[in-house]
Order: C-alpha cells, then structure tokens, then sequence
C-alpha cells in the first residue's frame, strides 16, 4: 500500500513539473528566439509575458475541433494521445536525484527503478513514431501522409544510431540501470575531472545527442511538419486541443530528450565534489534535484538555440548523414570503448 | 563546366573542418548566443511612439495663422492630387486674400501621402505634418474637413523651417 503511494506521489509530482515546464518552456522558446533576433517577444500577457502560456492553453481549448470528414475519425483522434503519452511516460525510469531520507525512510527519486531502463527507454521513443505516422494517415491528406512517412523513414535511420551509441555507455556502466549508470558517474578521472560519459567518450555523446535531436523532431530535423514544403506536416489537418497535444507532445518530448542526454552523459544527479563540503544527507539529495534541473535546462536552452541557429536539412541530406556518417561513427565508437575497456 | 550540368550543386572548396559540420554549427552558436544580448530594435507601440523626423509625409494639413488660413482656395491641390482626394470650394473673404476655401474637404482613404499638393501650393498653405495614426471605423470618419484639417502654424513650425532649407 505504501509503494503505491509512494509511486502516485512522485507520478503527480513529476507530471506537475513536467506540463508546467512545458507550457513555460514555450515561452523560453519565444522569448529566447526574440531576444536571437533582436526582439523582444511576448511581454504583454502578465509581469514579462510570465501569464502568456495560460492564455496560450485557454485559447486552445476555445478553437473549434475540426476533424477532416474524409479522415478516419478513430485514429485521428488516437494520434495525438498516443504521442502525448508516449513523450510523458518515458519520464518513469529517469532518475532525477539520489536516494533521499524522508521521515525516517529512504525514497529512490525515480518512479520506476526497472532494471531495463535504458530497453524500455529505447522502446518509447521510438514509440512515438507511431503518434506522427497515424496522425499523418488518418487526416487522409497528401501533406500529413508526407510528413508521417517522412517521420517513420528519419526514426527508422536515427533509431540505429541512437542505439549503438548509447551501448557505449552501456559497456561502461555495465548495466541498463539508469540508476546505475548515473552512479557510476560519480567518481573522478586524474582526479579533477568528473566521469561523466561527454568526457569518457565525446564522440558517441556527439552521435547520441544529434540522432535524439531527429528522434524529438525538432529543428535541423524537423523534416515531418516543415512547413515550407508540408503546410504543416502531420498536423495540418489539426486544431484546438488536438493540435495543443502534440504541441504539447513535441515539447515534453524536449524535457524527456534533455533529461535522458544529462542522465546518460552529463553525470545525471551527480554534483561534482559535493562530498567535499560536508553538507547533511537532506541537503547534499536536494542539491543533486537542483542539479539535475539545472543540466535539464541547460540543455533545453541548448536545444531552443539550435533551432534558431541551424536551417533545415534536405531530406537527402538527412538520410546521408543518417546512413554513411552517424551510423559508421556510433560503430566506431563502440569500437573505440571495447578497445579501452579491453586495455 | 561540370559543376553546370549536375542537378545538385556541390560547393568543392570546402575544407575538411568545414565538412565536418560541427565546428561550423558551434560557430553559428556562437553569433546567436551573441545577438541574445545585443539591445532589441522593438518600438512599444501603443507605449512608446516614434516621433517622425521632419521630412516625414503625414496626414497633409492646412496652415492657420492668426486664426484664419493661409489658404486661397486657388485649387492646385486639388488639381494635381493624382488620388483626386482634395475637394475645394472658393468663396469671398473682405480680407487682404480675398479668396478663401468655403470648403475644404480631404479623402483620407484616397490619399497617398505623395506630397504633390505641399509641393505645388503657392502660399504655404496645405503641408504634411507628422501625423501617421490614421485609422477609421467608417468611410465617413476619413472625409476630413476643414474642423480637422486646420491646425495652428506653430504646431507644424518644425516641417515649415524643412521645407524652407530643403525645397
């Protein structure tokens, strides 16, 4: 009984954060994007625009529904669900913090300690494909097939990537843990440098975070709703709140995105040198939460900066670079780690 | 040339760090990162509003000094007024002018702000001011009459002394 508890506490905890950090960090996003080309972006809605997602989501639920009569109304309607949940529950095996001493018990700060983690991780994100591809079918439109087709064929080619280079990690930590391999973290190289995977192997960090950037459809690869050539890709023939939710979709597929890159490479809840300080348990856990938020966002801010920086691959592009350059790089990098594990 | 004749357009001179793409997305970063905290060229309309420089062409007005116009009521404006948006209608004043503009009525939705009428006037008399809000709810609000037209010399002393040292 008190497991369940327990679980349902940090479900509702970890939803809450979420949405709320979705719904502001589309408003980082434009304000980041502004502030790139000299703006100043939304700033009336509220003190600094601060009340502008609000208005955002109320005005989405007041659009009409529009469902295409020519669409298949069942999996229309599934689409954006199947997107949305995919991209919040991959959320369940992501540790955000060590384990932490509450009223004389011990809490582990992730939802599902599974011993799969990083298969189950894998197996959701690609997943959410399905979300795009059926959107794209069932509005029975030529642009949103596109799109979906074009989405099913960039997973499939940044899936492979993705994969190989995460068994880089997977050598080191020798487990598919993610708890594991966070700890696994947390010692130190020469003594100063903290064994963090970005310093242990740059280049399957450089594969992985590029292929993640395909998987979550954002900018240099956000080929399945470019809207110059697809009106709108998957979700032209989206409004009101279905559009909202893979709105909502793409953006907490960010947060996942960003949380699974600080997880896997850039040390998790890990805080260098913190037992150096000599700071109580309380306190030393609450700092790891701190900190993995603080990565998170760091890398969310990466992530809004590369789409406002970098155009629009081609498609061929895209599928070049997919096939003869990250695949042959995640193998290298594979074999690079089984070279130094083996010395 | 071969480059010419192949559908896609490969650039050859690309150096090998180039090709590698990186470098020159962390460079792309960089110059974005940078204009995050250049200032911002917004105007905050409705808070702030641009004050035109004197060569601006506004909405034209008739020049009233001490308290009558300047105008004749020749009718150039009106003839040369490519929009044919200027209506005059001369009557008889016991004044030194003699004549003066019984009616003067601009369409402010067929005016083009070209500024041939300030341009051909003989006495001064019809300028463009610096006014630009010029938005109307019904056609009937854009027939500018002489209520709205007449406006005091020292209000637009500033295009008077442009016209003076420019024209």
């Amino acid at each position: 009984m008190n497991i369940i508890i327990e679980a349902l506490i940090k479900i509702a905890f970890i939803l809450l954060v979420n949405l709320t950090t979705v719904a502001y960090l589309v408003y980082a996003e434009r304000r980041v994007s502004a502030l790139i080309q000299n703006r100043v972006g939304p700033n009336r809605v509220g003190p600094m625009g601060l009340l502008q997602p609000v208005a955002d989501i109320v005005k989405l639920f007041f659009k009409e529904d529009i469902v295409p009569t020519a669409a298949n109304k069942f999996v229309h309607s599934l689409a954006p669900l199947i997107s949305l949940i995919v991209a919040l529950s991959t959320f369940a095996v992501i540790p955000f913090g060590n384990t932490i001493h509450l009223f004389g018990h011990d809490y582990k700060l992730m939802i599902a300690d599974v011993n799969v983690g990083l298969l189950y991780l894998l197996a959701l994100s690609s997943l959410g494909v399905y979300g795009i591809t059926l959107s794209g079918w069932s509005s029975n439109n030529k642009y949103s097939l596109l799109g979906g087709l074009r989405s099913s064929a960039q997973m499939i080619s940044y899936e492979l990537s993705l994969g190989l280079s995460i068994i880089g990690v997977l050598m080191i930590a020798g487990s598919l843990q993610l708890d594991k391999i966070v700890v696994h973290q947390g010692n130190y190289l020469f003594g100063f440098l903290p064994t963090w995977n970005i310093f242990l192997q740059p280049l399957g960090c450089i594969t992985f975070v590029i292929a993640y950037f395909a998987e979550t459809n954002r900018l240099p690869f956000d080929l399945p709703e470019a809207e110059p050539e697809l009106v709108g890709g998957y979700h032209t023939e989206y409004s009101g709140m279905k559009f909202g939710l893979f709105f909502l979709a793409e953006y907490a597929n960010m947060i996942t995105a960003s949380a699974v890159i600080v997880t896997l490479y850039l040390g998790g809840w890990q805080l260098p040198f913190i037992e150096n300080f000599g700071l109580s348990p309380l306190a030393v856990s609450l700092l790891q939460v701190a900190a993995f938020g603080i990565k998170v966002a760091l890398v969310l801010l990466f992530f809004i900066i590369v789409r406002w920086t970098i155009p629009r691959f081609r498609y061929d592009q895209l599928m070049n670079i997919g096939w003869k350059v990250m695949l042959p790089l995640a193998i290298l990098n594979i074999v690079i780690t089984g070279l130094i594990i083996l010395l | 040339m071969s480059e010419e004749k192949s559908a896609i357009i490969r650039k050859k001179d690309l150096s090998l760090l180039e090709r590698m793409y990186i470098p020159e997305i962390v460079k792309g970063m960089k110059l974005t990162i940078s204009q995050m905290f250049t200032p911002t060229f917004t105007t905050q309309y409705p808070d702030e509003r641009f004050q035109p420089p004197a060569s601006f062409r506004g909405r034209p007005v008739l020049v009233e000094e001490n308290g009558v116009e300047r105008c004749v009521a020749c009718g150039l404006c009106s003839r040369v007024c490519p929009a044919l948006a200027i209506e005059v209608q001369a009557g008889e004043t016991d004044l030194g002018k003699e004549r003066y503009p019984e009616k003067f009525e601009i369409n402010m939705i067929r005016c083009i702000f070209c500024g041939f009428c300030e341009e051909v006037c003989p006495e001064e008399a019809i300028i463009m001011s610096q006014e630009y809000e010029l938005a109307f709810t019904k056609p009937q609000d854009a027939l500018f009459g002489k209520d709205k037209l007449l406006v005091p010399i020292e209000k637009v002393q500033t295009r008077l002394d442009f016209l003076r040292t420019n024209r």
